[in-house]
């Protein structure tokens, strides 16, 4: 870890100010992974602006939909009654993420910028075409167990860690953004992250100075009657092998709309439109599920540890779907 | 049997009672010191920098921007580190120094493995140490390393010898091969594992003080002072009493505590070349390079039966990765050989030199693995006769130990397996594999014997007994956390009949009676053992000055015809002929008065002439009886059928381990063995890069150990047994067996609930859907 600067912003507007005349400094709120990467020499940064005195509160449900500030804490949200009853998705994948303590400290905002938990990333012992840009990519003849079989590339195939993201690109969620000049932008969440292409080390569209300040999600059918299943090596814990975030509206055994997102398998959190396509007009049954499932991996492009991830991503979608058809 | 005195249970007393930990209070209110929480004046601060390559040669290093940093003291490398007055790199020199790797980095400009150390760091804060040892600039001149023994460029062969020339490496009773090739059931089978590392909570830590140029203290957080103090003296060329080793209190070790690591060796060295005392704590990912490890190893296992279901043959071969120096693997083969009465038995090693690490003995280590071999074949064979399994166990029933000829000293498996059946609800269990569901989940039990030897072990104690009714009592051992000071110190109350709130138990110093390592099970019984001898040698004492004081109401008895019971001294033969310790100590103003003795365990106790003599391989042999606690292992498991995860959801261990010093802190060993064993089998690994020969998940988020989620409720029950051939105590000690044959009972209920054989552990869910479940 080196040496680092640290302020605490007043307003959006200063911290905005703060971080876009800096192009090494960062924002932070819980720190639960930030700190992680500064210690471990992964990132470095000159100054640390503290958003904790901002007010990007809030879990607001209304008849268009839910509005959550960026500083509100995973553990807070994820418990929220109006949360719990209306998009149990999003409670579902935030209670399955990390540990209680971690999540009394981690801001919803941090979790959409968390990093990857791939293993060459996170050590600076070996090459990583994400932390340093054309050192290579061990992990694609290495230990790729965990790593991404959707949206990968010869230079990248680091799974993208977070389940929050998960729910929220199945539920359409939208990002607002601030910059120094105090202008918003609404970014969709699905559009926000970047596949890694040749340039891992973009991972979303996030623009110097520019601040996530809430996130919005639309009210459906389908988000009430929403499920989160995540697959993992122990019972809590651990990150997803592969998760899947799933919404249905059925209208009389028939399904009127559907919403199916993976995680563990995508170096984004991962929507298939083609499933929730097949699934519409269709009878909400396991058969429909299966036939509707295997159309998520049609372009996976497993390495040699992972090859696994096609098969159980299937069998976590039809089980999820199982789960809110029930 | 020895003719040293037995313990008996005392009327009222406190062995064998669930005790609360007498030292509890100290560790949650934060005033139990472990070794990196002494704040010595003028204290620094250690930490290492270690190499990103695996193999090759350091070009040069640049400690300028390092040095230069704020509140640097030093950066030592192997170009200005003092030299140490032996090293192990050598057989003479590994054997002098007892150290567990025949290497010390800094020593050499050499990379052999990743993460090696190439410089420590001194400065006056961790902060500043841990910022300036990103700035030491090393070039280096890598090589291709190699990773492992599947690596092509391996090269496997024969060690003769293994656990470091501890056990035999060829092993043959019988005609094996011949007897496998004319069984009518042959059962051949591969079992594998990865790397497992200890992961104990506490980090390796060392604080390094030279109290003088030739007087050395070191706190250390080690399973053994002695063992520490004789590699330190050895390394250091200081006499080994100008070495002191103090651990007052262990977060535990798991093995990778039980020798002294090159990191030890370097903050000793480092705060001698700053002339201040130095601290230094390993890093999580550290520990994975630092402290050894279980090594990654593949087991055959070849069972020949008769169509009844009777051993004919047992051929076990094991291959493994060993480090450049060394020829370290676990002893698989000994439990192979030991558990069922086969009439021929065959085990070999091969090794192979890849760019990692000695590894090191790991909780059970060879049991575990090994048992995991055998028990599978057991449950295999079972299956394959439609027989239950633990019919088959019983099938082979080995009466005496097939392996020595020797009779047991004693032996409780049927009755665990009897009790275990019944805690567990065994009856209920399907007998075909595959046939029980639950929803969308297999469910499956399956069970597996256990067994741990009693190794040969001794050690010194001293007891203080004070006219006032208090007692000091000191043995140099160590509590791992899993309630030495607390067992001890009811043995010592019992043994000198007073309340336990008069005893203190003093361990973890150097200056103390010497015990040895709290490792292979052996530091209950042994420093138990001598404990009460150690009382005992207090009572004669005090007989003796009884005996000829004339105020005394025993004045000109024979010495030997006076007993002690609740701390009165009295004619054995007319009981009301006696006094209180107190009063004859006061009359003749002792105030205070000291026994020692030294405790023995395992053959060393039943045959202490034949144990000196033997060979040291075949020390545990030394007496008449083959000494071993067994125990046996019960799993459900449920098996989601859709995603391949398993969960444990039902346990019970019933193990016949001897006395049981203390029913609570037996219980939560026994516990924490199993749960260890159920990581294992269901997911600890740590995965090592196949051409960076480096680790790729060496932190606890990516190395996964059990949450409480993953582990049911647990129940645990002890056989009564009286073992009076091992120690004074009858005591056989449960830290490992505690884990051995768990994997087994584990991947047993797997079977069980799915019909699918799993041998290539952790059994994670992609290895149970690429199985192929059924529907």
């Amino acid at each position: 870890m080196n040496n680092f600067a640290y302020t605490q912003a007043a307003s959006t507007k200063e911290a905005a100010t703060a971080t876009q005349s800096d192009k090494h400094a960062a924002f932070i709120s819980g720190g639960t992974s930030l700190i992680d990467l500064m210690k471990s020499n992964i990132e470095q940064h000159s100054l640390l602006v503290d958003l904790n005195k901002l007010s990007l509160l809030g879990v607001e449900n209304s008849a268009t939909g839910l509005r959550i500030g960026a500083l509100e804490r995973m553990s807070d949200v994820g418990e929220h009654p109006l949360v719990v009853q209306n998009y149990p998705v999003i409670s579902q994948s935030l209670l399955a993420s990390a540990s209680p303590q971690l999540r009394n400290m981690a801001s919803m905002g941090g979790n959409l910028l968390q990093r990857t938990r791939c293993g060459y990333f996170r050590d600076v012992a070996f090459p990583c075409n994400k932390r340093v840009p054309g050192s290579g990519c061990p992990a694609q003849d290495g230990d790729n167990r965990t790593l991404a079989i959707l949206g990968g590339s010869t230079s990248c195939i680091a799974t993208h860690a977070s389940d929050l993201c998960v729910a929220l690109v199945a539920l359409e969620a939208k990002l607002t953004l601030e910059n120094a000049k105090g202008a918003t932008r609404t970014v969709p969440l699905a559009d926000f992250y970047k596949l890694p292409g040749k340039t891992p080390h973009i991972e979303n569209q996030l623009q110097p100075g520019e601040l996530i300040t809430a996130i919005t999600i639309p009210a459906a059918a389908h988000a009430r009657k929403s499920h989160y299943l995540k697959v993992r090596d122990r019972a809590s814990y651990a990150y997803a092998l592969v998760s899947a975030a799933v919404g249905l509206d059925v209208q009389g055994g028939t399904i009127r709309s559907a919403r199916v997102a993976l995680g563990g398998v995508g170096t984004v959190p991962w929507r298939v439109p083609a499933v929730e396509k097949a699934l519409v007009g269709k009878a909400a049954t396991e058969d429909t599920f299966r036939a509707a499932a295997a159309l998520a991996v049609r372009d996976a492009a497993p390495r040699e540890h992972n090859k696994f991830k096609i098969e159980l991503a299937q069998r976590t979608i039809v089980r999820a779907l199982l789960e809110v058809a029930a | 049997m020895s003719s040293e005195p037995q313990f008996s249970d005392q009327p009222g007393g406190f062995v064998g009672k669930p005790l609360v930990r007498v030292e509890g209070r100290e560790k949650v209110t934060g005033k139990a010191k472990y070794a990196a929480e002494f704040a010595l004046p003028g204290l620094t601060y250690g930490v290492l920098a270690t190499s990103p390559i695996a193999k090759g040669k350091i070009q040069s290093i640049d400690t300028t921007a390092a040095a230069k940093e704020l509140g640097v003291i030093a950066v030592l490398t192997h170009q200005n580190l003092p030299k140490l007055a032996k090293t192990p790199d050598t057989p003479e020199g590994k054997k002098d120094t007892n150290a567990p790797m025949g290497f010390m980095p800094l020593t050499s400009d050499e990379i052999f493995y990743a993460a090696q150390p190439v410089a420590l760091v001194v400065a006056d804060t961790l902060e500043h140490a841990t910022h300036a040892a990103t700035l030491v600039k090393v070039t280096y001149a890598p090589q291709k390393p190699i990773a492992d023994f599947h690596d092509p460029k391996a090269e496997l062969f024969d060690p003769e010898k293994v656990q470091d020339g501890k056990q035999k490496g060829h092993t043959k009773r019988g005609e094996p091969q011949a007897a496998f090739a004319s069984s009518p059931i042959q059962l051949t089978a591969t079992y594998t594992h990865p790397v497992y590392n200890h992961n104990p909570m506490e980090p390796g830590s060392t604080t390094a003080h030279w109290e003088a140029a030739d007087r050395l203290t070191v706190y250390e957080s080690t399973q053994g002072v002695t063992r520490t103090q004789s590699t330190l003296s050895a390394m250091t060329g200081l006499p080994r009493e100008q070495v002191r080793v103090i651990t007052k209190y262990l977060g535990g070790g798991f093995g990778c505590k039980g020798s002294t690591w090159p990191h030890t060796v370097l903050t000793v060295q480092a705060a001698k070349a700053v002339g201040r005392p130095v601290k230094l704590m390993l890093t999580r990912p550290q520990m994975f390079t630092s402290m050894g490890h279980r090594e990654d190893q593949s087991q055959v296992m070849k069972l020949g039966a008769s169509a009844d279901g009777k051993i004919t043959s047992l051929i076990h071969t094991k291959q493994s990765t060993t480090s450049p120096w060394d020829n370290y693997a676990e002893p698989n083969s000994k439990i192979v050989d030991l558990l069922y009465a086969s009439p021929s038995f065959e085990s070999s090693y091969e090794l192979a030199r890849a760019n990692v690490m000695t590894s090191t003995f790991m909780r059970a280590p060879g049991e575990a693995p090994g048992s995991f071999a055998i028990e599978c074949s057991m449950d295999d064979l079972a299956a394959r006769l439609g027989v239950d399994p633990i019919e088959i166990r019983l099938r082979n029933y080995a009466d005496h130990d097939y392996g020595t000829g020797q009779q047991w000293s004693s032996k409780s498996l049927k009755q665990c397996y009897t009790r275990g059946a019944e805690l567990f609800g065994w009856s209920k269990r399907n007998p075909k594999a595959g046939a029980t569901r639950d929803g969308r989940y297999f469910v499956g039990m399956g069970m597996a014997s256990a067994s741990y030897p009693v190794h040969n072990s001794q050690g010194t104690a001293r007891a203080r007994l004070y006219a006032d009714g208090h007692a000091v009592v000191q043995a140099g051992a160590t509590d791992l956390g899993t309630g030495t000071y607390t067992v001890m110190t009811q043995v010592a109350a019992d043994s000198l009949g007073l309340p336990i709130e008069k005893v203190r138990f003093e361990l973890g110093d150097t200056q103390l009676p010497t015990a040895p390592n709290s490792g292979g099970s052996v530091a209950a019984g042994t420093v138990s053992s001598s404990i009460f001898l150690a009382c005992q040698d207090v009572w004669q004492k005090l007989i003796k000055a009884a005996v000829i004081d004339k105020k005394s109401p025993l004045y000109r008895a024979k010495p030997e015809d006076v007993t002690v019971e609740k701390g009165r001294l009295f004619l054995k033969k007319d009981p009301k002929k006696g006094e209180a310790f107190g009063e004859l100590m006061k009359r003749g103003e002792i105030t205070d008065i000291e026994g020692m003795a030294q405790g023995k365990y395992g053959s060393g106790y039943e045959d202490a002439a034949a144990a000196k003599n033997a060979d040291p391989t075949q020390k545990d042999q030394a007496g008449h009886h083959s000494m071993h606690s067994f125990g046996a292992h019960f799993c459900e498991v449920r098996v989601d059928m859709d995603l391949g995860t398993i969960r444990v959801s039902k346990w019970v261990s019933v193990i016949g381990a001897g006395r049981i010093l203390n029913a609570q802190t037996a219980r939560s060993q026994i516990i924490g063995g199993a749960i260890f064993g159920i990581g294992s089998a269901l997911m600890e690994e740590t995965v090592r890069d196949p051409h960076y020969s480096r680790y790729t998940n060496a932190d606890l988020a990516s190395y996964h150990v059990p949450v409480n989620a993953d582990i049911p409720n647990m129940t645990v029950e002890f056989v009564e047994e009286h073992d009076p051939y091992i120690n004074a105590m009858g005591v056989k000690g449960i830290g490992e067996i505690a884990m051995v044959g768990v994997a087994a009972a584990v991947a047993n209920a797997v079977y069980h609930a799915t019909g699918k054989r799993l041998r290539d552990l952790p059994l994670t869910p992609d290895k149970v859907l690429m199985a192929g479940l059924p529907s």
